[in-house]
């Protein structure tokens, strides 16, 4: 009996910490989107909270969760959100560079000639 | 557990609230279309938390929805603004297997 | 031939699991006869598309895929770490920088696997893909360190094609 209720203290505990962390993670990447400079530094930010953040929140609740049916769908939810973020983000982080927008490197001394940017056309 | 909860929706409304406010403020369109894609997930993520304290299966289900729409949405736009039309890629395609022919594996 | 039949194996899971019904006979006939023509609809389309290959159904490379995500979702959080200690500082001190990063890979699998990688990693996105490499976009020189796109790439390889032959 004891060693259920440590079992389900324990569980508890873990659900709670690891959508503590996820909120935290998602309040970060939303901060980070306001305060970084140009946007594709902003993407960074963005994408803290869809890999990591929202993870740890959907594995919060999987473990409250009551039936095995809910906890399927969440982690389809999870799956989904893994499958599809990067993709998305990929696709405008594409999207401005070939449209030409140009990042700001201006710190950036590239060491190796190949590093270079190269002037694409805009297609 | 509720309080908890209660505590993670209420900070989903609050980069929910930030996310807005870039996509007002955004200079560029990216900026924009970036922060609706990142506004959807956390609508996602808010969906699943109120299922939770409400008690109500039905919202995971619209949430999988609402994922699977606002990836679906995102490059939809980007493609718009790309091209001005829906149609040019699906005109490549068809020019594409005219040229190759008809393949098969 | 096969992934047709994996691919209506994943698809019946995925009603099963998403209805939660799974009495044959019962109050959901109706339920039974729209998923049947679902899936077979779904299947019919992926067939007349002719996408039906080793990439819409990687069953194969599954399980060596799975392994894989583990060693990713330890990169995922040092690498979050790191973005957040950016964002968090009281003065933002980045420093973007746009690299091309070589790679060698076989199929397209392994390329769209990796420039997913890459962009899942936060501090780093695939911008665009080129012939021989990526164009990646980073936001601080410490994501760019080439080994450890090197030890990606070569993770990337053996996870979704198979052992390398020795050459």
């Amino acid at each position: 009996m004891t060693l259920v209720e440590f079992g389900q203290h324990a569980l508890f505990a873990i659900a709670v910490g690891s959508m503590t962390l996820g909120l935290m993670l998602v309040l970060a990447g939303a901060i980070g989107v306001i305060r970084l400079p140009d946007f594709y530094t902003r993407m960074h930010a963005a994408g803290v909270t869809d890999t990591l953040g929202a993870e740890l929140i959907i594995l919060g609740l999987i473990l409250q969760a009551g039936d095995w049916q809910t906890m399927a769908k969440l982690a389809l939810v999870g799956l989904l959100l893994f499958l599809t973020s990067p993709t998305a983000t990929h696709a405008v982080a594409n999207a401005a560079h070939r449209a030409g927008q140009k990042p700001d490197l201006s710190k950036f001394k590239p060491e190796h000639p190949r590093d270079a940017v190269k002037e694409e056309s805009a297609s | 557990m509720d309080l908890v909860n209660f505590v993670i929706a209420l900070g989903m409304a609050g980069a929910m609230a930030i996310m807005l406010a870039r996509l007002f403020a955004g200079p560029t369109l990216y900026d924009r279309v970036l922060a609706a894609n990142s506004f959807g997930t956390k609508t996602v993520l808010f969906l699943l938390v109120f299922s939770a304290i409400a008690g109500r299966q039905d919202a995971i289900d619209i949430a999988l929805l609402y994922a699977l729409i606002n990836f679906v949405a995102t490059i939809a736009i980007l493609k718009f603004f790309r091209y001005r039309s829906l149609e040019i890629a699906l005109a490549r395609m068809s020019l594409r297997k005219a040229v190759d022919g008809d393949f098969d594996e | 031939m096969a992934y047709g039949v994996g691919l209506t194996a994943v698809l019946v899971v995925l009603w099963l699991v998403l209805s939660g019904s799974y009495t044959l006979s019962g109050d959901h006939k109706v339920l039974l006869v729209m998923s049947v023509l679902s899936i077979a609809g779904a299947v019919y389309l992926t067939v007349r598309m002719r996408i039906l290959d080793r990439e819409t159904v990687p069953l194969k490379p599954a399980f060596a895929l799975f392994g894989y995500w583990g060693w990713l979702g330890r990169e995922i959080v040092a690498a979050n770490l790191a973005v957040v200690k950016l964002i968090m500082k009281p003065e933002i001190e980045v420093e973007p920088r746009l690299i091309r990063v070589p790679v060698d890979l076989r199929t397209g699998l392994a390329r769209c696997v990796f420039a997913n990688s890459i962009t899942l990693t936060p501090g780093t996105v695939t911008v665009d893909v080129e012939e021989d490499g990526f164009l990646v976009h980073a936001l601080d020189n410490s994501f760019t360190a080439p080994e450890g796109f090197a030890e990606m790439a070569a993770r990337t390889d053996e996870a979704s094609d198979g052992r390398r032959e020795a050459e």
